[in-house]
């Protein structure tokens, strides 16, 4: 076993989970495929799209994963970290309009 | 940056070719990636035969103006292989009777060989459908006595390729060196005031694009739009067609990928992304890569590795065009950035 929860060389091993329930697998892979491909939205919108959500989720295989996506689609590192600030401020705006949660519950309880 | 070749710097991957070994050895020799000619034996195309002879590719020499950090050939001003006159006479003769459609010289920056405007001119005669010189740009704004390039390429309707890594100063710059985006800047300008790259203009001018660091070029078509968006709001720039080339673990790239850490992955992306759709139409099947010093290979990276055609003609003086077609090409690993993705070639993606 792994002596840390993430391992950079498990991100190789992505596929495998189609092994444990082929079906599924499958689908997700096709799915996921074809979200990615040029559409209405060009690869490149999407491929900084998919970098935002990476960081919001935290996830350090998909921050790993659209960095070098980035690169290979000639995205520099001035649009990379663009694309992670808006991601933090959607992040920390959703934070922060519950705000208006607290102060609707202060004020409906003070007199 | 390093200003200096390897082989100036003695070192081991070079000067004792330890490149091969690597190649053959590690990740590939263990079982955890498949040797190339495993995976194009599984679609019955090993061993590789060669198809019809298109692109006879000359490299006039290994002498550059540049030492960019990712170079196969690990050229440099440093490097003293230079194509003799007597070598490009019997280039010449294979030239005139070649049933080859495309001349493609390449370098080092083959404006640097002395002789190099001699056997243009001479070459030019013989009438080759499609005569390409690979020139780095900057070699145009190195001395006074290039400025004039762009109108001997012109004169002699040289098809002009050129190495262009990004369209933004930093990435460029940090790839090449230092100044190299604003000089290729300005002889791209010079090209196109003589007319190539023009929309309607029979003067070819294509730009080489390859990915500065341990990862693979994106798609040719949607690089090429970013390209042509880019070059022509910021700088007025026109150019035909963008060939997007997967670096090739060799030389200064390999050095790069060890000392950075990145080999293993690297070699996995490569072979994560075997097309086996791409093999049939690698350039070593179409293609004969002549050295300085007359030696021929399947191709100009098997010329870095120092592979020699495994035909009884191995040198230029010897040319069989008939025999040299009935050969194996001999593969190793680096042959997977070949077969990746869309495939990649000297004329870009092959699928």
């Amino acid at each position: 076993m792994a002596d840390s929860y993430y391992d950079p060389a498990d991100l190789r091993k992505f596929g495998n989970i189609t092994e444990w329930s082929e079906e599924l697998g499958t689908k997700f892979f096709d799915y996921y495929g074809k979200v990615f491909e040029e559409g209405a939205l060009s690869a490149r919108e999407k491929s900084l799209i998919a970098l935002a959500v990476a960081h919001v989720v935290k996830c350090p295989y998909c921050i790993d994963a659209y960095t070098k996506d980035g690169l290979q689609k000639g995205i520099t590192k001035e649009e990379m970290m663009e694309a992670v600030h808006a991601g933090a401020a959607i992040e920390s705006g959703a934070t922060l309009v519950h705000g208006v949660q607290m102060m609707n519950k202060y004020n409906k309880l003070s007199m | 940056m390093a200003t200096k070749s390897l082989k100036a710097r003695h070192n081991a991957l070079v000067t004792d070719n330890k490149q091969l070994e690597i190649l053959e050895g590690g990740i590939f020799e263990n079982g955890e990636l498949p040797f190339f000619k495993d995976k194009i034996a599984q679609i019955g195309q090993f061993p590789l035969r060669p198809k019809k002879l298109e692109i006879l590719q000359i490299n006039v020499g290994y002498m550059c103006n540049q030492v960019c950090e990712h170079c196969h050939v690990d050229a440099g001003p440093d490097r003293k292989e230079i194509m003799t006159r007597e070598t490009m006479e019997q280039c010449l003769e294979v030239i005139r009777n070649t049933g080859a459609h495309t001349l493609d010289l390449t370098g080092g920056a083959p404006e640097m060989n002395p002789n190099f405007r001699w056997f243009v001119e001479e070459a030019a005669k013989a009438g080759i459908k499609d005569f390409i010189v690979r020139s780095n740009l900057t070699i145009i704004r190195a001395n006074k006595k290039y400025y004039d390039l762009p109108q001997f390429f012109k004169k002699h309707n040289i098809h002009v390729i050129s190495s262009m890594p990004h369209y933004t100063r930093g990435k460029t710059d940090k790839q090449r060196g230092e100044g190299v985006f604003d000089k290729s800047i300005k002889a791209l300008q010079e090209l196109n005031a003589v007319g190539y790259g023009m929309p309607d203009s029979s003067l070819r001018l294509d730009l080489v694009y390859n990915p500065s660091g341990a990862f693979l070029p994106g798609d040719q078509v949607a690089m090429e739009r970013d390209f042509k968006k880019a070059l022509i709001e910021d700088f007025e720039i026109q150019f035909h067609n963008l060939f997007a080339i997967t670096n090739l673990p060799i030389a200064r790239f390999l050095d790069y990928l060890i000392a950075s850490g990145n080999y293993e992955d690297y070699m996995y992306s490569l072979v994560d992304a075997y097309n086996p759709s791409a093999v049939a139409n690698v350039m070593c099947t179409n293609t004969i890569s002549v050295s300085w010093d007359g030696w021929l290979y399947d191709c100009d990276f098997n010329q870095m590795l120092g592979l020699k055609v495994a035909s009884k003609i191995k040198h230029i003086k010897d040319y069989n065009e008939e025999v040299l077609t009935d050969r194996n090409i001999i593969v190793s690993q680096h042959c997977f950035g070949c077969t990746a993705g869309a495939g990649s070639s000297c004329q870009g993606s092959v699928t």
